[in-house]
């Protein structure tokens, strides 16, 4: 595999981004002189948005990362969609909550506890993980359950990579994953929305895929805490639900692990959740989805578009019962 | 005729007459404010969509709560802008469907007929907005005399319907918190029960 490595002269993405977020901190600051004129609003719901405008100057750079031929050439949303706009129901069920709250969830130490069927379980330490490992961006493309879609700059690690030090046996069938839980540094997790704590789980062959990463940033820094900082995993041919975050456990099972949004409507979210614009959410449809930023909708892609590299992985599999 | 009931209104009405017009339109102006700063969020479509049915959907409960007020208060003054929040709620619905064919699904017709005929929280939020058409359509004083009282009132009956629905909808559409349609659902079982605690009773509902 190719793999361009930057020049000390080139610049990085995150030397790219402080443009557009110039321009979000300028249009701040007309809102918050617009903030008279919609005064009255404050008493009609806040204004969406309003007092998010963090940039990506806040984030510590990450030394060493490297491109990747596996990105996309599409355009990435920016900085302040990225963070200001997401699922993450620990801290809230609100696309901003996650912006508004994570603030107070401690990533440094951070220890993930990797078990279960491998013959050498053991601990890894975040700072030490980014420390050891050659870090790539990866700008994938993420689906939302939701119909809404963005193009990411992560920077992360193949899973692969991670997982194999770890030797699982020959027995090992699946890896599954588990969010943090903390009430007191994830508010959201005081109402029993879903079954914290958080679950996910890949098939052993999708998780060693070469597409299935770690990341452990955004725009070339830190991942910000509403993203799943420190660490969460990106798999980005499947809705980003499956792509947990914030992850303190990894387990090599052998039966295909409980997963929490299957749990909690199974028959609406499946273990797979491979994008698939040809099997509908049971209440709406996955034809077409709004990318960020766009006004009018576009098709969605088989597997989110990265159907070459993954399609073998479900041949032979029935994509209707096994959605 | 108009301008005779003008007339005999004291300034006092005509103070609450604009402060209740101004509240119903102010949600209305945020969104104009929020669009013309640049402040509709990441997701823009998304927030108008979200808004004008927010407020469909809270008027429609204010005007169910206005005679359980009345009989509360002893004051006729709320259900006298019934008509008007009334209207406004029809409004902000009609918005809420036109923001959503036109902006969100930008009139895609298969997507349209699929919403029509496969998604049950789309179906039964435009029942609510049917329901609603009658209403709004009879909502002239000339209608309710061409009506006659009685079949007028029992016309407009179907509001009770029409909050249902409108709260079934925003229900078959969340994904897993049901908290803020679940608040909707309670409010119009409060105004209900109310309503058939009295009509039990055997007083006037």
């Amino acid at each position: 595999m190719l793999i361009r490595v930057r020049a000390a002269s080139d610049p990085r993405p995150s030397e790219i981004t402080p443009e557009p977020v110039y321009r979000d901190r300028r249009r701040f600051m007309m809102g918050a002189g617009a903030l008279a004129l919609t005064g009255a609003a404050g008493s009609v719901g806040l204004a969406p948005g309003r007092a998010l405008a963090a940039t990506a100057d806040d984030y510590a750079a990450l030394a060493g990362v490297v491109e990747s031929p596996l990105s996309t050439d599409e355009d990435p949303n920016s900085f302040r969609q990225i963070t200001t706009y997401n699922n993450f129901y620990e801290f809230g069920t609100g696309k901003e909550d996650p912006a508004r709250f994570a603030g107070r969830l401690e990533t440094s130490p951070w220890a993930i506890t990797v078990d279960g069927a491998c013959a050498k379980p053991g601990t890894l330490d975040a700072a030490a993980l980014i420390a050891d490992h050659r870090l790539e961006e990866r700008i994938y493309r993420l689906r939302c359950v939701e119909a809404w879609s963005m193009v990411i700059p992560w920077v992360g690690i193949p899973l692969a990579a991670v997982l194999t030090p770890f030797e699982p046996t020959g027995s090992a069938r699946y890896v599954a994953f588990e969010t943090l839980e903390d009430p007191t540094q994830m508010p959201g997790q005081r109402s029993r929305v879903l079954d914290w704590p958080y679950r996910e789980g890949l098939r052993l062959d999708e998780a060693m895929h070469p597409l299935t990463i770690l990341a452990v940033g955004l725009y070339g820094r830190v991942l910000p805490n509403q993203n799943g900082a420190p660490v969460r995993l990106v798999v980005p041919w499947k809705y980003g639900f499956k792509s947990i975050k914030s992850i303190v456990r990894i387990r090599f099972t052998e039966e295909q692990p409980p997963t929490s949004w299957n749990m909690a409507q199974p028959s609406e979210y499946g273990f797979y959740a491979n994008v698939n614009p040809t099997v509908d959410h049971p209440r709406w449809s996955q034809a077409r989805e709004r990318r960020i930023g766009e006004w009018g909708r576009r098709d969605t892609l088989m597997f989110n578009g990265y159907g070459e590299q993954v399609a073998s992985l479900y041949s032979g599999m029935d994509l209707t019962t096994h959605f | 005729m108009a301008r005779l009931t003008m007339a005999r209104r004291s300034s006092r009405d005509r103070l609450w007459w604009w402060a209740v017009f101004v509240g119903c339109a102010l949600p209305l102006a945020a969104l104009g404010g929020w669009a013309a700063t640049g402040d509709l969020g990441v997701n823009p479509i998304e927030t108008i969509v979200r808004h004008l049915g927010d407020w469909a959907l809270r008027l429609l409960v204010l005007t169910l709560a206005l005679t359980p007020l009345r009989h509360l208060t002893g004051s006729t003054r709320p259900v006298r802008y019934r008509r008007m929040i009334g209207l406004w709620a029809f409004a902000y619905a009609v918005l809420h469907v036109t923001a959503y064919t036109v902006l969100d699904i930008g009139l895609h017709g298969p997507t349209l007929v699929d919403d029509l005929t496969q998604r049950p929280y789309i179906m039964v939020g435009m029942a609510a907005l049917l329901l609603l058409i009658p209403l709004a359509a009879t909502s002239t004083t000339g209608m309710i005399k061409r009506l006659g009282g009685r079949r007028w009132r029992r016309l407009h009956r179907l509001v009770y319907a029409a909050g249902l629905l409108g709260a079934g909808h925003y229900l078959l559409m969340v994904k897993a918190d049901i908290t803020q349609p679940m608040i909707y659902i309670a409010l119009l079982g409060l105004l209900y029960g109310v309503r058939a605690g009295r009509w039990l009773a055997g007083r006037p509902v």
